[in-house]
């Protein structure tokens, strides 16, 4: 028995179709995943169904009566919630606050404008229990970790009775442990008879929990099959529309000169007694699990932050990195895994950004050379293959596989001799990431040195000629390329 | 058809000011017969030109994330300094106008200087140099007005070149300047790198903290100018001069679509935000309308601006 039918929902933003007669069919108490690379369609779906926007045209059924078009609060009334990737919580209310917000007279805690907060408090600890959830009901959320934000949110959606549950990329920013947390807590939910639809970049995550998935592509339906049926590949090709089985091609390694080495590299707290070095021409891989330290290192390279102890050489020369602008001058680039934090600029162009970090090479006086600086940024979109509409286009209209472009060009134009990339293809999509993975080879085999952040191990051991394993701020391991395995890799990051 | 309209709303958005700007022009020239002459033009210019200045100069530090509010106390202190050199038969002209610029500049690089030595925010920063500000002032003219000055210091604000008011003059030239600074300089592209993603700007190797000294000191520069235009037009350096001053720059900045959380905003927006407020309260003196009722009009002017333009960013 379906809970919610959609049929031939289409939605369109400045006469680009987001959603071309797009169907889904959810089933009471199943885990629905929709998949889809980034712009398929995903979002706008899912906007449409909690209210914060409406479509052109189509109808959803929810419960047997047609759904309507009236905003984020009738939404919740009927009972669809939405547990969204960026968590909106207020942290300086308590766990029993932030679930009862704007509730407070429904629930029987208010009378005439008095707040009790202990009957929102025993109202909580119902509620957290019964989802077997050990957070104090009045503990402060600024307390808590993402992931238990996140289970406070599926808490207020169940103390909504919400029916339909809709999770956007909750695994994005939580740890392993946690995302078994939340897989008890979604089958919980199943039992219970609520339906969850659910969005994952990660596929295996997809096979672990979801019952049904439904795959869009460019904003059209592509098609819906039991998750038993299908495996990771025949997933991925229906996704992206054809086979993935070159993503890392083969190539000639010829490494040249030593370009950047540091010695017994420390810092306090973060790593300790780092030493290694990268070629000209050749990619090396750092491999290890979230807080082995491998941004850390990046960000003393590129001088963000400043070692306690060791040292820096590039070419050969003993080199203090006081800055990113020391880095620059000094050849180094830095791609960062905080793309929207420091990687970009979103109201500059595509240009604007592009030039950024190697403006004095467009200078005439102190006026901006803009013929100069146009065509370089011209030249870098055709070499990257970015979508744009032109160069003038403000970079935060662009999807994150093109935005990761922009600020490779960034990069590329101060005209490093070692790039570090730092979780490149992180929130990319299949096709994108493949497009950058080229890039990345094309960079070492025009004389670059590569260093390559990762925590994807098919990525590191596809990529990378050598791979250091760092585990708990320490090296463990520098394999090379042949000899390396996944196997392999996780022991030494777990060391 | 939603994406349409959605599309033109979000057009009028950005270019609303200007489009209310030609409107209220048109409205009043066919309705006071008065307002469209060349003296009531160049009246309204004259008068518009010391906040357009200061607008410029909060436009450049608002564009990098910040704010300024010690501009009036900065205009109170540079007039009185002027006014001080300006008596008659002491210095040649030059004088009371170089020192007051030098004054500007100094006062604008403590600003710049204390903000990024001490990672204060700019809004607590200067609202204690404009306390310090209005102070000096005080001290300088040991609180009386400074009067008696040159009639070549009096020309400044009172004079006229080729039947053009001289400060309409500074106005021009002002503009001109600070939008090549804003559009054709690296300075200018590094303001909005700064205010448009700061943590990003550093990581690009750009030197934040020159760029945030540049502004500062720019607005205290252009508040200097200011300050020996108003000394020079009421010939007298007035300690309390420039009260308030700030926040009608501000506004004109805001009305002219700079967001004040940075990153964003035009000199021509600025200039058209400061010419729309001197429109609007001379057309209300022309009207008869008391200044009272000038306030609260002028108030809701700058809460419909920003809602216009939010509107219009919002799809």
């Amino acid at each position: 028995m379906s809970i919610l039918q959609i049929t031939n929902l289409t939605k369109s933003y400045s006469g680009i179709k987001a959603l071309d007669n797009v169907q889904l069919s959810l089933k009471k108490g199943e885990v629905h995943a929709l998949m889809g690379e980034n712009g398929a369609g995903k979002s706008t779906l899912m906007k449409i169904l909690v209210g914060l926007t409406n479509p052109d045209s189509g109808q959803i059924v929810f419960n047997g009566n047609y759904l309507g078009n009236k905003g984020v609060n009738d939404k919740l009334r009927k009972g669809i919630s939405m547990i969204d990737q960026e968590i909106l919580i207020i942290p300086e209310l308590t766990v029993a606050q932030n679930i009862f917000l704007g509730r407070e007279k429904e629930i029987g805690a208010s009378t005439s404008g008095w707040l009790r907060d202990s009957n929102i408090n025993s109202r909580a600890k119902e509620l957290l229990s019964q989802i077997g959830l050990e957070i104090g009901a009045d503990v402060k959320m600024k307390h808590l970790s993402v992931a238990q934000m996140q289970m406070v949110e599926i808490a207020k959606a169940i103390s909504n009775e919400a029916q339909v549950i809709i999770m956007d990329e909750p695994t994005s920013a939580i740890s392993d442990k946690e995302v078994s947390t939340l897989f008890r807590i979604i089958r919980e939910l199943k039992s219970k008879g609520v339906s969850v639809i659910y969005t994952s970049h990660k596929m295996d995550e997809i096979f672990e929990i979801a019952d049904t998935v439904t795959v869009l592509r460019d904003g059209n339906y592509i098609g819906t099959k039991s998750a038993s049926e299908l495996d990771k590949n025949a997933l991925i090709s229906m996704m992206v529309g054809r086979d993935l089985d070159d993503m890392f091609p083969e190539r000639r390694v010829e490494k040249g000169q030593e370009i950047l080495s540091v010695k017994n590299l420390s810092r306090k707290g973060k790593f300790s007694d780092i030493s290694f070095e990268v070629h000209a021409g050749e990619i090396l891989g750092l491999a290890g699990l979230m807080g082995a330290g491998r941004t850390e290192i990046a960000r003393v390279i590129y001088g963000m932050d400043q070692a306690d102890s060791g040292d820096i050489f590039i070419g050969g020369k003993k080199t203090k990195v006081n800055s990113p602008r020391d880095a620059v001058k000094n050849g180094i680039g830095y791609v960062s895994e905080d793309r929207k934090g420091i990687g970009f600029i979103p109201a500059l162009s595509v240009k604007e950004n592009m030039t950024l970090a190697s403006l004095s090479k467009h200078r005439k006086g102190i006026f901006i050379n803009t013929k100069s600086e146009k065509e370089v940024a011209e030249k870098m979109i055709i070499d990257l293959r970015i979508k744009v509409s032109g160069s003038d286009q403000k970079v935060m209209h662009l999807s994150g596989g093109n935005q990761q472009k922009v600020v490779i060009a960034k990069v590329l134009l101060a005209s490093p001799k070692v790039i570090i990339l730092d979780e490149p293809t992180r929130g990319i999509d299949i096709g994108a990431k493949f497009e950058i993975y080229k890039l990345i080879q094309n960079l070492a085999a025009e004389g670059i040195a590569v260093i390559l952040i990762s925590s994807e191990l098919p990525e590191i051991l596809g990529m990378s000629d050598r791979i250091l394993v760092l585990s708990k701020g320490r090296k463990t391991a520098m394999l090379s390329r042949h000899k390396a395995t996944q196997e392999m890799i996780m022991k030494y990051a777990v060391e | 058809m939603v994406s349409n309209t959605q599309t033109k709303f979000k057009n009028f958005g950005q270019y609303g000011i200007f489009l209310a700007f030609v409107i209220i022009c048109l409205v009043l020239a066919l309705s006071t017969p008065r307002f469209f002459t060349i003296p009531n033009l160049l009246n309204i210019g004259t008068q518009v030109s010391i906040n357009a200045l200061l607008a410029f100069g909060v436009t450049f530090v608002i564009i990098t994330g910040g704010i300024d509010l010690s501009l009036g106390s900065m205009v109170a202190v540079t007039g009185v300094i002027a006014a001080t050199f300006a008596h008659p038969d002491t210095y040649p002209v030059i004088v009371p106008v170089f020192v007051a610029l030098i004054a500007g500049l100094a006062f604008g690089a403590f600003n710049g200087l204390v903000i990024t030595k001490s990672k204060v925010p700019p809004f607590i920063v200067t609202l204690g140099t404009m306390t310090i500000g209005r102070g000096l002032a005080l001290i300088l003219s040991k609180g009386r007005p400074v009067s008696n000055l040159s009639d070549s210091f009096n020309f400044i604000g009172g004079g006229n070149l080729f039947g053009i008011p001289f400060p309409i003059i500074i106005l021009i030239l002002a503009f001109i300047i600070c939008s090549v600074i804003l559009n054709k300089t690296i300075l200018g592209r590094y303001m909005y790198a700064v205010g448009g993603n700061e943590p990003a700007a550093r990581a690009s190797g750009i030197r934040v903290n020159n760029v945030k000294m540049w502004v500062y000191t720019i607005c205290g520069l252009l508040s200097a100018i200011g300050g020996i235009l108003l000394t020079s037009r009421i010939t007298t350096g007035q300690p309390n001069a420039g009260a308030g001053f700030e926040l009608d720059a501000i506004a004109a900045a805001i009305i002219g679509g700079t967001s004040t959380s940075g990153g964003t905003g035009t000199m021509t927006g600025t200039l058209v935000g400061a010419l729309l407020i001197g429109v609007i309260s001379n057309s209300l003196d022309l009207l008869n309308v008391t200044s009272y009722y000038q306030q609260v009009v002028m108030g809701a002017i700058i809460i419909g601006a920003v809602v216009l333009d939010s509107m219009g960013k919002e799809r």
